[in-house]
């Protein structure tokens, strides 16, 4: 294989005095489907959210295509980066919440035009077809002018996902984007994944608690516990030949 | 009945008095609101001291010291009473709201800035496009009813010898003591529409501002 | 106008005589803020008579009296009151100051006790419908005590607007500090130390004041933690 598009070399994170990650060593592959599962506080949420920039890591480094995310050099010294050098390294990675984070303020269009538009300076016309045939893939294109408040959860979640796709990253991550839905809605939303990894050539990191549906489409299952990656392997081997009693403890909840 | 298009002659004080205290007032809430949100220690002190000052003390006695004070201290005469008053209020209102422009950008979700991280966007960016918008429904209901408290104490500056609608009954009361009631109910009732307006409006923002914004 | 900028000796000379009116100006805060509680209670009581033309007249009503000039007011109550016929009465300056200003606070205090009320959560009246209480029980026992303790706060904050409020009835002869130092200032053509004076009074005790609020809030909401606890049930 070549040279994975992310690496976390040692990364640890503590929020106060509660050490959340313990050294984690990660490679992600262009075009990898990655599920991280674990209980809950065990730190999945916090490994994404340090490679989308949104939390520090306390020490250590995440690479990304050959670039330090956290870290740059200023006057041949390794200083900490500065907006400019994150904006840089992150444009290729995309990402989707739990609780949606749609723009209220905007049209479900407007939405997924906004970024493409300001940040990526693309051509108006251009964009705009692109988000309209993206939400018709998620099954909105009749509700490109509705605002977000006039959805259900499944739909905001399905603009979500389009909004980050439009973007074209390279690497999405999924952030328990099916925990705050009603069980009947969870569904819809796993469709668009399950249809993102069988025909988009992205990565994804995907944090969830949908286990069957986890290792049915992921290439690589990490299991996290008590801020280490306890167990990590393709779904079969994790699954079925894991030693890991915690890991098998864990499992045996979601097979009641 | 000529109390009513003798007491009309001050409408037109009254209402450029208005229009005018509450462009500035806007105007120093989002300079003041930002600023007390800015990294920089000596705005955000310098702000808070111009805060305190005009929201810890009356407009009235802000009023009359700028009266005062202001040809006294800067030797200069600002022209017409109608800048003093302007400013006065302004400055007063300025302060107050200046306060609701801060807490509602503080109070947009933080899932909002993190989407716009998440899509790229720079500080910059995240502010313009998605905070500082929402933020604004947000303030609405409440710089309605700051327009509102602006109208009525636009009644202040009769006291510093502009020409409003209270001036005008003032001096119809000092002729004719009989006609008193006629005159400060007409003056009410002027006041209450120029009200009603601003009441529809903070009415409509209220609307606007519970559909438009993410708050946490 | 005066030339001469400021003088420490003047300041030093008014602060005495501008102090005289601070014990006018607490009273009157206080005199018209009770007044205002117990009319703002009435408004309370007549907003809830569900007869539809009723609780139209007493609706707009408040928004007239909140939505024009306190000062407007005070002259209508001081000035037209005495010579409207037929029911004319003349009232002291003190007299038409706490009723004026205690008027026109009374349409917000409503507007603060309607929000006290409305605070209790669907699932307590339901509650106390369900265990039968009687009316007087149900206000006494249930609404009330987790009504109140979340306005303290903000009836503390109108008391200090209400502060504020109080030099506007200089304007009708009362002997409060911003009269005293006009009246200063007329007799020595100085004002800017007078008001000054005037200014430091208020910005120091609606300060003390607004501290004070600050930490009875804190009291209040750990003795009535439960309420957050019955609003989610």
């Amino acid at each position: 294989m070549t040279e994975p598009i992310v690496q976390y070399r040692d990364v640890y994170k503590s929020f106060g005095d509660v050490k959340v990650l313990k050294g984690i060593n990660l490679d992600i592959h262009a075009g990898e489907k990655v599920a991280v599962i674990g209980p809950s506080g065990s730190g999945k949420t916090t490994i994404i959210r340090m490679l989308m920039t949104l939390e520090e890591p306390t020490s250590g480094d995440i690479i990304v295509s050959g670039e330090n995310l956290w870290k740059m050099e200023k006057n041949g010294k390794e200083v900490r980066a500065n907006e400019k050098h994150l904006r840089k390294v992150r444009g290729d990675i995309g990402m989707v919440f739990q609780h949606f984070n749609l723009f209220p303020h905007m049209t479900i269009l407007e939405n997924c035009m906004t970024a493409p538009i300001h940040v990526k300076k693309e051509d108006k016309h251009e964009v705009r077809e692109r988000a309209i045939q993206m939400l018709e893939r998620v099954g909105l294109g009749d509700k490109i002018d509705n605002y977000p408040s006039q959805l259900s959860g499944g739909q905001k979640q399905r603009v979500a996902m389009a909004r980050a796709v439009v973007m074209r990253p390279k690497i999405m991550l999924f952030d328990e984007v099916t925990s705050a839905l009603d069980p009947e809605l969870v569904g819809e939303v796993l469709e668009v994944i399950r249809d993102l990894a069988q025909h988009e050539d992205m990565a994804m990191v995907l944090v969830t608690h949908e286990m069957d549906f986890a290792l049915d489409i992921a290439d690589k299952v990490l299991f996290l516990d008590e801020g280490v990656i306890a167990e990590q392997g393709s779904a079969r081997d994790v699954i079925e030949h894991s030693q890991n009693e915690r890991l098998q403890s864990f499992l045996s909840r979601f097979r009641a | 009945m000529e109390v009513i298009p003798q007491v009309a002659k001050g409408l037109q004080v009254t209402i450029t008095v208005l229009l005018a205290s509450a462009l500035l007032a806007y105007l120093l809430a989002f300079v003041a609101g930002l600023s007390k949100l800015s990294n920089n220690v000596l705005i955000r002190k310098a702000t808070g001291v111009y805060v305190e000052i005009f929201r810890g003390t009356s407009l009235i006695v802000q009023l009359f010291w700028l009266y005062y004070a202001i040809p006294m201290l800067f030797g200069i005469q600002l022209g017409t009473n109608w800048w003093i008053g302007v400013i006065a209020i302004g400055l007063n209102y300025g302060a107050y709201l200046s306060e609701v422009v801060r807490s509602s950008i503080v109070a947009v979700d933080k899932g909002q800035s993190e989407a716009a991280t998440a899509l790229n966007m720079s500080s910059f960016q995240r502010m313009r496009l998605i905070i500082f918008p929402q933020a604004v429904r947000m303030m609405l209901p409440e710089f309605g009813n700051y327009t509102i408290l602006i109208l009525k104490s636009t009644s202040l500056v009769s006291l510093i010898g502009l020409h409003d609608v209270l001036y005008y009954g003032d001096i119809i009361r000092s002729t004719n003591a009989s006609a008193t009631p006629i005159v400060y109910g007409v003056i009410l009732v002027f006041y209450f529409i120029l009200a009603l307006p601003l009441i529809w409006m903070t009415r409509k923002g209220e609307a606007i501002a519970k559909k438009g914004a993410a708050s946490s | 106008m005066n030339t001469t900028y400021w003088s420490w000796e003047r300041f030093f000379e008014a602060l005495p005589i501008v102090l005289d009116g601070l014990w006018m100006t607490i009273f009157l805060t206080f005199a018209s803020f009770a007044f205002a509680l117990i009319v703002g209670f009435i408004w309370t009581l007549l907003r809830r008579i569900p007869i539809k033309p009723f609780n139209w007249i007493v609706t707009w009503s408040m928004e007239f009296i909140r939505s024009t000039p306190p000062l407007v007011q005070l002259f209508f109550i001081f000035f037209a009151l005495p010579v409207i016929p037929v029911i004319g009465i003349t009232l002291s300056p003190v007299q038409s100051a706490i009723l004026g200003l205690g008027l026109h606070y009374s349409t917000y205090i409503s507007e603060i006790y309607r929000s006290g009320i409305d605070s209790v959560g669907k699932g307590q009246w339901e509650a106390a419908k369900a265990l039968n209480f009687s009316t007087m029980d149900k206000w006494k026992k249930i609404i009330l005590p987790q009504a109140i303790p979340p306005t303290v706060p903000m009836l503390g904050n109108y008391l200090i607007i209400l502060f504020k409020e109080v030099p506007l009835v200089s304007t009708i002869t009362v002997s409060e500090i911003l009269l005293l130092a006009n009246t200063y200032g007329s007799r020595n053509f100085a004002y800017l130390e007078p008001l000054t004076i005037v200014g430091i009074i208020f910005l120091v005790l609606s300060y003390a004041s607004a501290f004070l609020i600050k930490r009875l809030e804190l009291r209040l909401n750990k003795r009535f933690d439960k309420n957050a606890l019955a609003k989610s049930s």
